[in-house]
């Protein structure tokens, strides 16, 4: 596999920062959470959650960052909006679960590190491309899962497409054009 | 009419029916639109969870581009996630007045600018508020008569910013589809979440979310959609889903184009995973009214 530059979230400073500003900063995003559960039961996939919404927005708020980091709730979270929409508070509660996410990739354990290879790999194919390339994607996320099973959940799709004349490996015009803004963010991310 | 306009990655590759379809309708409907130079992707919904300041930076480099190539212009968008993305990044630095800077101090390493000036709009608002029902029915030459139509709104492109629809009861669609003629299903699935990118890392739990919505669609002979996310997800998962019957799945600048006398060519139908031969018959059975062309298009 091509190794590039490591994801953003995982430099090491940026890795730090988090740990250090992350929690209170996702803290700040439901401090007035009053605990009336809209959000819990407006979530589409509540259902197959190990915490509640509403329970991850107490723990949070309780300091308990290693029982939300344990929980595979925020990882569910489609950002389909209907809490945030919806929220007697107006909380955004969208926004902190992908912090959540941002937070258990840089903090979290080897489960979370991995759950968070998908946004990485995508994100690492949009600076080498420009646009995302769907094919490359799939490939790179396929090796870095190291799951040997995981390529034929996707056989079925993949053949479809195929049949349609969709996948494409990319005109690639734009290839190398976000290189400098990933490089910039990057080292504005990094800054103490 | 005319608008800056950004496809987006998707409409490039896996959704080229949706851009092609767009562009066919908004052409005989004299809408115009200027291609943003060099535009590159948004970050979908996989930048928020890996870099905050990306999130917001990727998409003002489009905007910015949009402003300095094609200024004054709205930006056209037709994938959700891609406009709310867009849309995002004004509403966040009107919230946040340090974002502008960190914003243009990343732009910097390109030379580029983003100002604000951009009004960034959906496909389906640009049809719904400035092009209008009376301006399709008029472009119409095939009456959608017997049909009966299932609007999916999907998610971010009414959630969390409602601009011209209502979030909860979307029916933005309805007027549009029922100046085809076509009759719109009364569902209350039209603004429930597809799973998006869960049917990549969850796809237990997509599939739950797309089977409730075929089944509630079931009265349908089509669904129709302004996503390429939400066309993926409900298309290409049915039988995975247990739907034991395939319903059709079509754009809805597609259902406009063939309701337009397009050919099911013209809308690329051929690309659509799924579409039923019942479909086909029925669109193809359908009374060709002829064309009661205005000649001056309302709305413009």
């Amino acid at each position: 596999m091509n190794k590039t530059k490591p994801p953003i979230s995982l430099t090491p400073a940026a890795h730090q920062r988090t740990l250090d500003g992350g929690l209170v900063a996702i803290q700040d995003l439901v401090r007035s959470c009053m605990q009336c559960g809209t959000c819990t039961a407006s979530c589409p996939n509540a259902f197959a959650m190990d915490l509640a919404p509403r329970q991850v927005w107490r723990l949070l708020l309780y300091g308990l960052t290693q029982e939300v980091l344990q929980s595979r709730t925020f990882w569910l979270c489609s950002a389909c909006y209907t809490c945030t929409l919806r929220c007697p508070r107006g909380l955004p509660l969208t926004a902190a679960m992908a912090a959540l996410k941002r937070l258990a990739a840089a903090e979290g354990d080897a489960v979370n590190r991995k759950k968070a290879l998908f946004y990485q790999e995508f994100m690492r194919n949009v600076e080498q491309n420009g646009r995302i390339q769907e094919m490359g994607f799939m490939c790179s996320y396929f090796l870095a899962m190291h799951n040997p099973m995981l390529p034929l959940e996707y056989t079925p799709l993949g053949l479809k497409l195929l049949g349609k004349g969709k996948l494409h490996l990319g005109g690639g015009a734009q290839r190398g054009r976000l290189g400098p803004l990933f490089a910039k963010v990057r080292s504005m991310e990094e800054r103490p | 009419m005319k608008y800056a306009y950004y496809p987006g990655c998707s409409l490039g590759t896996s959704a080229e029916e949706y851009d092609v379809s767009t562009r066919e309708v908004l052409r005989r409907l004299d809408v115009e639109l200027a291609d943003i130079p060099d535009w590159t992707c948004c970050g979908a919904s996989a930048a928020e969870p890996v870099s905050r300041l990306l999130t917001l930076a990727l998409p003002a480099r489009n905007l910015a581009l949009a402003e300095r190539e094609a200024a004054g212009l709205d930006m056209l968008v037709p994938c959700s996630a891609c406009y709310l993305n867009h849309l995002r990044v004004g509403r966040e630095c009107a919230a946040d007045r340090a974002l502008p800077g960190r914003i243009n101090e990343a732009l910097g390493a390109e030379g580029l600018h983003y100002a604000g000036k951009v009004r960034v709009r959906h496909l389906l608002d640009v049809l719904a508020a400035d092009i209008g029902p009376e301006a399709l029915a008029a472009h119409a030459s095939r009456r959608l008569e017997g049909l009966t139509v299932a609007p999916y709104y999907g998610c971010q492109v009414l959630r969390p910013y409602a601009l011209f629809d209502d979030a909860e009861h979307p029916r933005s669609m309805t007027p549009l589809i029922s100046a085809l003629g076509a009759q719109v299903l009364d569902w209350s699935m039209g603004g429930r979440c597809c799973g998006a990118s869960l049917m990549a890392t969850r796809r237990d739990v997509a599939l739950a979310s797309v089977a409730a919505i075929l089944e509630a669609a079931a009265g349908a002979d089509v669904i129709v959609t302004v996503c390429p996310m939400c066309q993926m997800n409900l298309e290409a998962y049915q039988s995975q889903a247990h739907h034991a019957d395939t319903i059709s799945v079509l754009y809805l600048p597609q259902l406009l184009g063939l309701a337009f006398g397009l050919s099911d060519d013209q809308v690329l139908l051929g690309k659509n995973l799924a579409v039923t031969d019942a479909l086909k018959g029925k669109l193809h059975a359908c009374p060709t009214a002829g064309p009661e062309r205005q000649t001056t298009p309302t709305g413009g």
